[in-house]
């Protein structure tokens, strides 16, 4: 069988591996072991959210309706099309195309600052409206007239807030790291490194953009549209 | 002197090529990693020694005399963290799982050298970590960190000492995950599942808890750090929360935790009954299976630590029956081992001593499960000195036996050096005797009543305390002993071959020790494992 | 029995034989198996010794008919002790209801204890013998547990709920209070004794000691103080349902549930009464959580649980 002084392999073919295909393979099925403990991560959050909402239903409809929703439903719109440019950008890696992956990864980013500047103005919003939970935990509301009004809050809201900024505040770091990621990937695509052979990075770092992305999606419904009022 | 000329004629082995302290710290062999973790861990276990040496010097008298009562539970927090965190759940699998899962396989090294690095780098800053947290006092929550004492009561680094548990804890994840995607990715051509051999299998097994348990702990210790830092509060009866809540999701990783650390040495001990008896492991097939009934039943079983903490009695039962449940693997590998030896020819050289050892003490560690896994039991027993004793059994007169035994039967391959075999038996009973005198003795204390985590206890019971911290005497002198001979052999000990022991199994067809990438030439795996056969004589079926 | 080499606690409660009983057959089960894999371990080690340095064992490798016997007996064995074991468990979790009353806070780092007439004692705990007596439980700051080895049973004191255990005491004496939850500096310290009367001892205890009003009483007049008597009348005229045999009934909810008022439902109506809004009323009642201690919320309930139906005045909480 293949020993390391065999044939010529390809430069990106690490020692250890017989071949490119059984790299690709081992990175993708760590790329998803990986994600299994991220979901792990986040599960731990998603339980205290459960239990919670189960003792304190009323708490968490009514906090939930002091959050944006429609920040929040716009940041839900900037992700998932961040997610299409993501599977752009991998299938432009797999088909070689510089100019599809550099556009695809330029927009990814972008999609996914402006996801944390929005999220940046949100939390910045709590904070004047007396929701950050501690000792100045003091819930008010802005009135059409644009000024501050105390609310009362039932019993339960400020771990509810607590859970909104655990659970967003660990999501977004993860969407930092994710940008960081993007950021690397895009120089080496920049250099033309990825091509049909050889896009494992891309396509692994997709993969955990995607995750990303998935966790926003139960985030979103399960914080911000609780006690959603719309009328029509 | 002849013997360092032999050595130095030898070929170069992944010790000594490359060369440098440069080329050890930036290493991606899975063997030099290994070393790494080895020396770092036994740092650690002596570190946390001290800590046990302090507590039962404590205990000696029934008054609160030597130490402070603050200084005893920074004690016994920092024993439990160190002892928990940064040695036992590394120890098997960074060191002989790093080792020789790659050899087992039949590959050159595992998926992600870099990562495994990577996990030894990260092993290190938690640990760190933790030195600084002891160099400014210590924590005194308890390796379990319970609210809301944690979360508010206690005035210790309770912070910097999560964020480097957490640390260790992304290495054991990493470690975990690199496991995984080796032993699905990496095998050599002929190693199928069924050929692997059982120390793969129950590396395997543990790593899926290592990689499902271990965020959930990160998480959880995180939402302390936010509550303290942060009072972005969930378990703050104050505001409504719940301080139970914070028991399920601790215990939620670290009942599996324990399973991580004793898996590995179920794996060593199956490897070493096969080969000291030179005989085919009893029930293969079941062995590999219980190793997964473990790993995942042990998810499922976390409430038995809540019995009596306010959870309702339903859970209650449930969590019981499948304590009950997973106690049933276990008993089937004991018994499938003691069959092993059966018509076995079996060695009297030290691994045997070990695994011996390891029999007895892991039985009855397995066995006074069951007391605390019974409901109506757990109301006398529990957050009494009989869990401390239960748990010792396993993970030290289980786990850290089998721990020495794979130290022991492997060493000869992994440094090139045979040990003192007289010193090492005689390590084997010291270790035995003293672990004994130490913890059987907390079995009595336990159900008359003495709860842990006191420094200070009536005088009726003194008697056994004393016995106790003497046994603790004898079996500390045991590890600094094994310690010692091991250090020993290092500079003086005789060149090993390549199968001192005859045994069969990939890591024995290589040179003592492997070169770099593990093997001459790729190997093509035709057998099972454990495929001893007498020359010329038929096959025996049970 | 005292001895140099004591192995039992004092056997002084009605479960404290049983428990003993269950301790000794899992120990019998458990010395068995050791005896036995011991014995065949050291005696295949010792007849199957390696004679030379070539010798291998034997080629076997398996037997359904084994794997089948060693997995099914252990089996059944601890379903035995998880059956033991739970029905034990379920009988210490239900206190008869004949139960005298007593409350016991904890905090760092004591035992304060209050009986229904009303006498306290601090890490004490008197109590006559062959009564039934519920502790209801309540903790100040961080989780305690309160445990009497000598009558076998132990439960956790958690902050923010009540947790109750019963026992009947069947010996006098005196005996042993751990905490056995880890809770701070002097956790060791946190220890007192129950000490076990005859029913005319007893009696004479309580009458010579100081109280400042049975619990019930006490209770009642922080129920005028905090105004609760404004909105809950006993008419139910008022704004709040009437609390008249509440205790233990079912209780019919808004959001249509069907709960019992237990004594963490009780806690909960005070500390967070938005929780759970009893149907046909308005979700109006201020919350007290912060406003009362626990020990003024165990006087509370006892006042709540002597208000039985057909009872013009409150009665004190203490059994006949």
């Amino acid at each position: 069988m293949a020993s390391h002084d065999a044939h010529a392999h390809h430069p990106k073919q690490q020692h250890h591996f017989y071949s490119m295909e059984q790299q690709l393979e081992a990175s993708i099925l760590g790329m998803w072991v990986f994600l299994v403990t991220e979901v792990m991560f986040f599960g731990g959050l998603f339980m205290a959210y459960i239990v919670y909402r189960h003792m304190y239903p009323l708490a968490w409809a009514e906090s939930s309706h002091e959050l944006n929703v429609y920040m929040g439903g716009g940041n839900t719109v900037v992700l998932i099309c961040s997610s299409l440019t993501m599977a752009l950008a991998v299938r432009a890696a797999q088909i070689g195309s510089r100019k599809g992956q550099i556009v695809n990864l330029i927009l990814t980013i972008l999609l996914g600052s402006t996801f944390l500047v929005v999220k940046y103005f949100e939390y910045k919003a709590k904070f004047e409206h007396g929701l950050v939970p501690g000792p100045h935990f003091d819930p008010h509301e802005l009135l059409a007239n644009g000024t501050l009004a105390p609310i009362h809050l039932p019993q339960g809201s400020e771990i509810f807030f607590s859970l909104y900024f655990i659970m967003t505040g660990i999501h977004a770091l993860h969407m930092v790291v994710g940008i960081a990621l993007m950021l690397i990937i895009l120089a080496m695509a920049w250099k033309g490194k990825f091509g049909p052979d050889y896009y494992n990075p891309v396509e692994i770092s997709g993969l955990y953009w995607h995750f990303v992305d998935i966790v926003w999606i139960f985030l979103f419904p399960l914080l911000y549209l609780l006690g959603a009022h719309f009328s029509l | 002197m002849v013997m360092s000329e032999t050595i130095k004629e030898a070929r170069h082995s992944y010790l000594d090529a490359p060369y440098g302290l440069k080329s050890w710290l930036l290493t991606r062999d899975h063997k030099r990693i290994a070393m790494l973790y080895l020396i770092s861990i036994t740092i650690f276990f002596m570190l946390g020694g001290l800590f046990a040496a302090g507590i039962r010097l404590e205990l000696l008298t029934p008054k609160g005399d030597i130490w402070s009562a603050d200084l005893y539970n920074k004690m016994f927090s920092m024993h439990g963290v160190i002892m928990v965190f940064f040695f036992l759940v590394p120890s098997i699998p960074a060191t002989l799982g790093n080792f020789f899962v790659p050899i087992m396989i039949g590959t050159k090294d595992l998926a992600f050298p870099r990562i495994n690095l990577l996990s030894w780098y990260l092993y290190v800053i938690g640990g760190v970590i933790a030195l600084i947290v002891l160099a400014m006092g210590g924590i005194d929550t308890g390796w379990t960190f319970y609210t809301p004492y944690s979360s508010f009561a206690s005035n210790t680094n309770v912070t910097l000492a999560i964020v480097g548990v957490f640390v260790a804890g992304f290495s054991s994840i990493l470690t975990g995950f690199n496991f995984i995607v080796t032993v699905h990715r990496m095998r050599a051509p002929g190693m199928t599942w069924f050929r692997l051999p059982l120390f793969v299998w129950a590396q395997y097994a543990t790593s899926l808890v290592m990689i499902l348990g271990t965020p959930v702990v990160a998480i959880t210790l995180t939402l302390v750090a936010a509550e303290r830092t942060l009072h972005l509060g969930i378990f703050d009866p104050k505001i409504g929360g719940d301080p139970v809540l914070f028991q399920h999701l601790f215990w939620f990783y670290s009942h599996p935790a324990v399973y991580i650390m004793i898996l590995p040495g179920m794996g060593v001990i199956s490897e070493l009954v096969a080969a000291m008896s030179r005989k085919q492991i009893f029930g293969y097939g079941f062995v590999a299976a219980s190793s997964l009934a473990i790993a995942i039943l042990g998810f499922l079983v976390w409430g038995h630590h809540l019995f009596v903490s306010s959870q309702s009695i339903y859970a209650g039962m449930v969590f019981s029956i499948i304590t009950m449940l997973v106690a049933v693997p276990s008993a089937v590998k004991t018994f499938n081992w003691a069959a092993t030896m059966y018509k076995g020819a079996v060695s009297w050289e030290s691994p045997t001593f070990w695994v011996v050892g390891f029999m007895g003490l892991f039985l009855i560690g397995g066995l006074t499960g069951l007391y605390l896994a019974a409901m109506g039991m757990d109301i006398a027993l529990h957050d009494t000195y009989f869990v401390v004793a239960h748990f010792h059994y396993i993970m030290v007169g289980g786990a850290i036996m089998a721990f020495m035994g794979g130290l022991h039967f492997w060493w000869p391959k992994m440094t090139g050096r045979m040990y003192n075999e007289g010193l090492a038996k005689a390590a084997a009973v010291l270790v035995f005797v003293g672990f004994n005198f130490t913890f059987f003795p907390q079995f009595i204390l336990g159900y008359l009543g003495m709860p842990r985590r006191y420094y200070a206890y009536p005088d009726e019971f003194q008697v056994w305390n004393v016995l106790s911290s003497a046994g603790a005497s004898v079996l500390g002198i045991g590890y600094m002993l094994v310690f010692t001979y091991m250090m020993y052999s290092l500079f003086r000990g005789e060149p090993a071959p390549a199968n001192p022991w005859g045994a069969k199994g990939l890591e024995w067809t290589t040179s003592s020790p492997p070169p770099t990438f593990n093997f001459d030439e790729d190997p093509i795996v035709t057998e099972p494992a454990y495929d001893y056969k007498p020359a010329g004589s038929e096959v025996i079926v049970g | 029995m005292s001895s140099s080499f004591p192995l039992f606690p004092p056997s002084a409660s009605s479960v404290a034989t049983e428990m003993d009983l269950l301790y000794l057959f899992i120990t019998g089960v458990c010395a068995f198996f050791t005896v036995v894999v011991t014995l065949v371990v050291v005696y295949f080690t010792i007849k199957y010794k390696r004679r030379s340095p070539n010798d291998v064992g034997a080629d076997i490798h398996g037997s359904l008919v084994l794997e089948l016997t060693w997995t099914i007996i252990p089996l059944i064995l601890s379903l035995i002790m998880f059956g033991w074991g739970a029905s034990l468990f379920y009988r210490l979790s239900r206190p008869p209801s004949d139960a005298m009353e007593i409350t016991v806070v904890g905090k760092q780092w004591m035992w304060k204890v209050q009986h229904p007439e009303g006498v306290r004692e601090i890490n004490e705990l008197h109590v006559p013998l062959g009564h039934n007596v519920r502790l209801t439980l309540g903790s100040e700051d961080v989780i305690h547990d309160f445990a009497i080895p000598a009558f076998r049973v132990k439960i956790d004191v958690v902050p923010g709920k009540f947790t109750t255990m019963w026992f009947n005491a069947t010996q006098i004496g005196t005996y042993h209070i751990f905490c056995a939850q880890y809770c701070g500096t002097k956790h060791s310290g946190m220890i007192g004794q129950v000490i076990v009367m005859t029913p005319q001892d007893y009696e004479a205890w309580l009458a010579g000691g100081r109280s400042t009003g049975s619990a019930a009483q006490n209770g009642e007049r922080l129920f005028a103080d905090l105004s609760c008597i404004t909105c809950h009348k006993a008419d139910a005229t008022g704004r709040g349902p009437s609390l008249i045999g509440l205790y233990g009934s079912t209780v019919q909810l808004a959001d249509g549930r069907k709960v019992v008022a237990d004594d963490n439902y009780l806690r909960e109506s005070i500390m967070n009464s938005q929780a759970k809004i009893v149907q046909g009323f308005q979700p109006i009642m201020p919350a007290f959580q912060t406003q009362i201690s626990e020990e003024n919320l165990l006087q509370l309930l006892a006042y709540l649980k002597s208000l039985k139906p057909a009872t013009a005045a409150p009665a004190p909480a203490h059994e006949k």
